[in-house]
């Protein structure tokens, strides 16, 4: 193909998709206009394609605009998002409102002084609390909801000069492992649409993952960030609890949720936990630990770094190309310079167990606030007080929330409490000091991400088990508080992406960040892209029925 | 009404009489225990003092107000409590529409206190102390209000007011240590009296500032177990609070008489029947599903924060109330009297400072003090009369410049103008008239005008001497000063 073309969609029409994944209805037409920037943004011309550390250098540059970059990220929203259905909310007049603030910023006599994210596109899961932009947490309860604030993490990234293009998909109030909970509609995995993007927060991985944004933020509850990130193949971090505020985060389980990226490449990653790390005097769990410059280590190399490997997280459930990638990916580390030795974590098998007693207890609790009577659903038809509030529970929440507000419900309950909640906690306990144990001798434990590639649609979703099984080698690690990064690191035999896990000591993301930045950078896979996420190849390709 | 009274008209069995009374006490802060919104929501426009932590609204976090923390351990050090510690915060979880989250943010297992006792004048030995145990005092958060309203057309709804949710509420649990409803009335007099003290509530039970339920529970007299327990509430006095622990006491005792079994629930005060009603059995009592507030971290206070906060404490009623019995030589009334608020108590410490005079200083203010705030409904520091305007009255009075008899004049207008009494002394000419020379004259004049009682006075009968010196007085319009006209008058008969 001789010329290429960036497509770009128009103001209004691009407007009119707010809310398209609700209504299913995306608006059709663009507009391709003819430019020449082959040598700017690679081969493909495509500044969907670039990672963030590199659209910062293009926009600090002024190479490219961010009303450009905001355009070319809706147009291919635009045209991929019936097939991948990332979002339940596009907000791309508020994009291009924010787009054109950042160029006016950075036609300063300093662009390179301008706050470190300006200009760049980010999606954000539907949870996060956004001033005046619906905000449901992928749940029909919560539908009309408009949030009179700004998480914490929201408005850091404001500050840091994000462009917002819209709310993702997700498993209704992070409860999933597939997007299939969503009390919207399911998200497609970029890389083969008849399969799940894992979740919950599956709208931001696959965002990314399609070019639909350069960088996304979701919640890790019990790896809700990494396993879709694997599924996916784009990097996704979780990090240590504590470090990022979940202030306006809906809650799912307050003692394990983290806000945590989404990216292309591990710098971009780095550069929106910078953004976004740090104390926050509205979250009393954050903790008061100093935030590093994660860029200014991420290229010193792993030469010398220690790597534990737990036999117990290759497990018999796992498919053979999935151990086979991961432990090729730690084979590249060692031939990088970092040793390898093996690491037990005994009681991470109790990890599954542990996590779906606490998980829903606290879920229990914290999803007992939406109740019809301030926001979002409510049974207007009820007269009684009572009644009205238990039809707006039973109309508004999906069959997994109330699943888990019954299991923890009854974990809590008088008589159950020391049998379950407090035995829970009990091992909690272990399972945290098993990880002290081992990175006594190591500095960053490797094991996969998911035992298993994106399966079908479906496949999961009237087996809670087998869905909950998804998450059995990333949960330990929320149980015991820690950062988690998950890092392409290869394909399967059909073609579909495989994760390494990298966990890190409490508050040592920068030693991930570098782990995992030397792994990227000796391989390829984090810059390959699902076909539907070539510019070229959209024509050709056939909507998702 | 007591319950030995009852017990001994009994004829089948002596019961005793077991109650243990809950207080929640609103804290005075600027602030709400979770969130910056102001707390002072008395006449504030409804749902005006509000922000998305305290309406619970999605994903909103709780940060703890320390000024609340600090208050409730002082609450607990003045309550004689054991400080742990370690302390956390739990959730108690149940759905009502006025409570924001779903659940109060309380304290379960590990409050900020525990293990504390608190004396109070025993209602049976006027005199006498007696104690009863404090279980522990912890922080939790106030509900919004709910307004139950029926319009013109019979249509029922409900308003809802968020100002007063998230509001710190401490809550004191007493031992069931009380054995009398009069008992249970000066306990919570003695508490109320303390919680004042420290400046950490209003205590006023008529804004609900300050809440007692009531747990009654019979059991005949030398059984170790307790009986049934009936937990008693919506009382909105100290007076309801008596008479509904009265009330229970004859409503089971009655049923323990007649072979009936006490239910253990929750019943309802309804002050204008003077009853008590079901509210809730013991089935159907929620499981609250306590369990650790995972959204703030444990508070640990270390010893050095328990003695900081101790050392902030102020003499509480009962040592005041010794130590100015002991220090002025009053009696232990008067004493009690001047103790009951702190302000009092300062009112007169600083006025008998300043006057030099204490037995004065207790007087006027036990008198006329206490009878001028009655009769303004003012409180003590409201009024112009400062312990400056009493003192200076006090030593008027002490140096001969007035007559006892001028002093309530000058005290009044000094209630009223906020004048200090020597300038109002001095404007109106009301000081005693101490010039020898003037007196002289009139000495002489009543003695020349008066032959009948001169010659009285030397026939030895006492009262001449009276008639002549309200004969002075009388022509000195009752300013001269009385001690000097005994003895002129005396210089001059018997000169």
């Amino acid at each position: 193909m001789g010329a290429f073309y960036l497509a770009i969609a128009e103001h209004g029409k691009v407007g009119n998709i707010r809310h398209m994944g609700a209504t299913g209805q995306p608006a059709g037409q663009t507009r391709h206009m003819h430019v020449t920037r082959e040598h700017l943004v690679g081969i493909s011309g495509d500044l969907t394609a670039l990672t963030a550390p590199e659209a910062r250098d293009l926009l600090v540059r002024r190479q490219i605009s961010a009303t450009e970059l905001a355009h070319a990220v809706l147009g291919q929203i635009e045209r991929t998002e019936t097939q991948v259905r990332s979002f339940i909310t596009v907000t791309a007049d508020e994009a291009l409102a924010q787009a054109h603030a950042a160029d006016l910023a950075l036609s300063g006599s300093d662009p390179g002084a301008t706050p470190p994210l300006t200009g760049i596109p980010i999606a954000l899961k539907d949870l996060f609390c956004t001033t005046g932009v619906q905000t449901t947490a992928g749940s029909r309860i919560l539908q009309g909801f408009i949030p009179p604030y700004d998480a914490t993490v929201v408005a850091r990234l404001r500050a840091a000069g994000a462009v917002f293009v819209g709310k993702a998909n997700m498993d209704e109030f992070a409860m999933g492992s597939s997007t299939e909970n969503s009390g919207y509609h399911p998200t497609h995995n970029p890389w083969d649409t008849s399969r799940v993007p894992g979740g919950s927060s599956g709208g931001s991985a696959a965002a990314v993952s399609a070019g639909q944004a350069l960088l996304s933020l979701g919640t890790d509850t019990g790896g809700s960030i990494r396993q879709p990130a694997s599924l996916c193949s784009v990097t996704g971090l979780k990090p240590t609890y504590g470090r990022v505020s979940r202030y306006g985060v809906v809650a799912f389980a307050s003692s394990l949720d983290q806000v945590g990226p989404f990216s292309i490449g591990v710098e971009g990653s780095a550069m929106v936990l910078q953004a976004i790390a740090g104390a926050d005097p509205m979250d009393a769990t954050t903790a008061p630990v100093a935030v590093p410059d994660y860029r200014s280590t991420i290229r010193d190399g792993v030469k010398g770094l220690r790597i534990g490997v737990p036999a117990e997280y290759f497990t018999a459930g796992m498919e053979p190309d999935v151990e086979r990638l991961v432990r090729e990916a730690i084979q590249t580390l060692q031939g990088l310079g970092a040793s390898v030795h093996p690491v037990s974590l005994p009681y991470s098998e109790h990890g599954l167990a542990t996590y779906y007693i606490i998980a829903p207890a606290e879920a229990s609790s914290n999803l007992s606030r939406y109740n019809g009577i301030k926001y979002g659903l409510a049974a207007l038809d009820e007269v009684d007080m009572t009644k009205a509030m238990d039809a707006t529970r039973q109309r508004g929440f999906g069959n997994e929330p109330k699943r888990r507000i019954m299991l923890g419900t009854y974990a809590l309950s008088s008589g159950y409490y020391d049998a379950y909640y407090r035995k829970a906690q009990q091992v909690r306990t272990l399972i945290k000091a098993d990880f002290d144990n081992a990175f006594a001798s190591v500095d960053v434990i490797a094991s996969p991400v998911s035992p298993t590639v994106a399966f079908k649609m479906g496949a999961r979703i009237d087996d809670p088990l087998a869905m909950y099984l998804s998450d059995v080698c990333t949960i330990p690690v929320n149980v015991a508080g820690l950062p988690g990064i998950s890092v392409p690191c290869g394909f399967d035999h059909q073609g579909l992406p495989v994760g390494l896990q990298l966990i890190g000591k409490a508050f040592d993301e920068a030693t991930l960040f570098r782990a995992a930045f030397a792994y990227e950078g000796a391989t390829s896979f984090h810059r390959q892209r699902p076909p539907l996420a070539r510019s070229e190849a959209s024509a050709n390709q056939a909507p998702h029925a | 009404m007591t319950a030995t009274h009852h017990a001994g008209t009994s004829p089948a069995t002596d019961y005793e009489v077991v109650i243990g009374l809950e207080v929640h006490a609103q804290v005075v802060t600027e602030s709400k225990m979770f969130c910056s919104c102001s707390s002072r929501y008395s006449g504030a426009p409804p749902n005006t003092l509000v922000c998305p932590v305290c309406l619970g609204m999605p994903g909103s976090l709780p940060v703890m107000n320390r000024t609340a923390v600090e208050a409730t351990i002082i609450t607990a050090l003045a309550l004689n409590c054991e400080i742990p510690e370690f302390s956390k915060f739990d959730r108690k979880n149940y759905n009502y529409p006025d409570l924001m989250k779903g659940y109060q943010i309380s304290q379960f297992d590990l409050p900020f206190s525990q293990a504390g006792w608190l004396e109070f004048d025993d209602p049976a030995n006027p005199g006498q102390m007696r104690r009863a145990g404090i279980t522990r005092v912890h922080l939790e958060e106030d509900t919004a209000t709910l307004k139950h309203v029926r319009d013109s057309s019979g249509e029922t709804y409900s308003l809802m007011d968020v100002n007063r949710a998230g509001v710190p509420l401490m809550e004191i649990v007493g031992d069931p240590d009380l054995r009398t409803a009069d008992e249970a009335g000066s306990y919570l007099r003695a508490l109320r009296q303390i919680l004042r003290y420290l400046g950490v509530s209003t205590a006023n039970m008529d804004e609900g500032a300050f809440r007692c339920d009531a747990n009654v529970s019979l059991r005949p007299r030398g059984q170790a177990e307790y009986g049934a327990k009936v937990e008693v509430k919506n009382m909105n006095s100290f007076r309801s609070v008596v008479r509904a622990i009265e009330f229970e006491i004859v409503r089971q005792r009655d049923i323990l008489d007649a072979g009936g079994r006490i239910v253990q629930e929750t019943r309802g005060w309804v002050d204008d029947r003077a009853i008590t009603v079901t509210q809730r059995s013991k089935e159907a009592a929620h499981d609250y599903r306590y369990f650790p507030e995972p959204d703030l971290p444990p508070i640990v206070t270390p010893a050095t924060e328990v003695a900081r906060l101790r050392s902030l404490l102020p003499e509480l009623p009962d040592a005041k109330r010794h130590r100015f019995a002991d220090a002025y030589g009053m009696t232990a009334d008067i004493a009690d009297t001047l103790t009951q608020t702190r302000a009092l108590a300062e009112y007169f410490e600083q006025t008998a400072h300043l006057s030099g005079n204490a037995r004065a200083a207790a007087n006027w203010i036990t008198r006329d003090v206490l009878r001028i705030l009655g009769n303004t409904g003012a409180e003590i520091d409201q009024i112009l009369l400062t312990p400056a305007h009493l003192a200076d009255l006090i030593k008027l009075l002490d140096t001969g410049t007035i007559s006892v008899r001028t002093a309530p004049e000058v005290l009044e207008e000094a209630v009223s103008t906020g004048s200090m009494p020597h300038e109002i002394v001095q404007k109106r000419g009301l000081g005693q008239v101490s010039d020898t020379n003037a007196l002289t004259t009139a000495v002489a004049d009543a003695i020349a005008s008066n032959p009948k009682a001169v010659a009285d006075y030397r026939a030895g009968k006492a009262t001449a001497m009276g008639f002549l010196v309200g004969a002075v007085m009388k022509a000195t319009r009752g300013k001269g000063n009385p001690g000097l006209v005994n003895e002129l008058l005396k210089q001059q008969l018997d000169g």
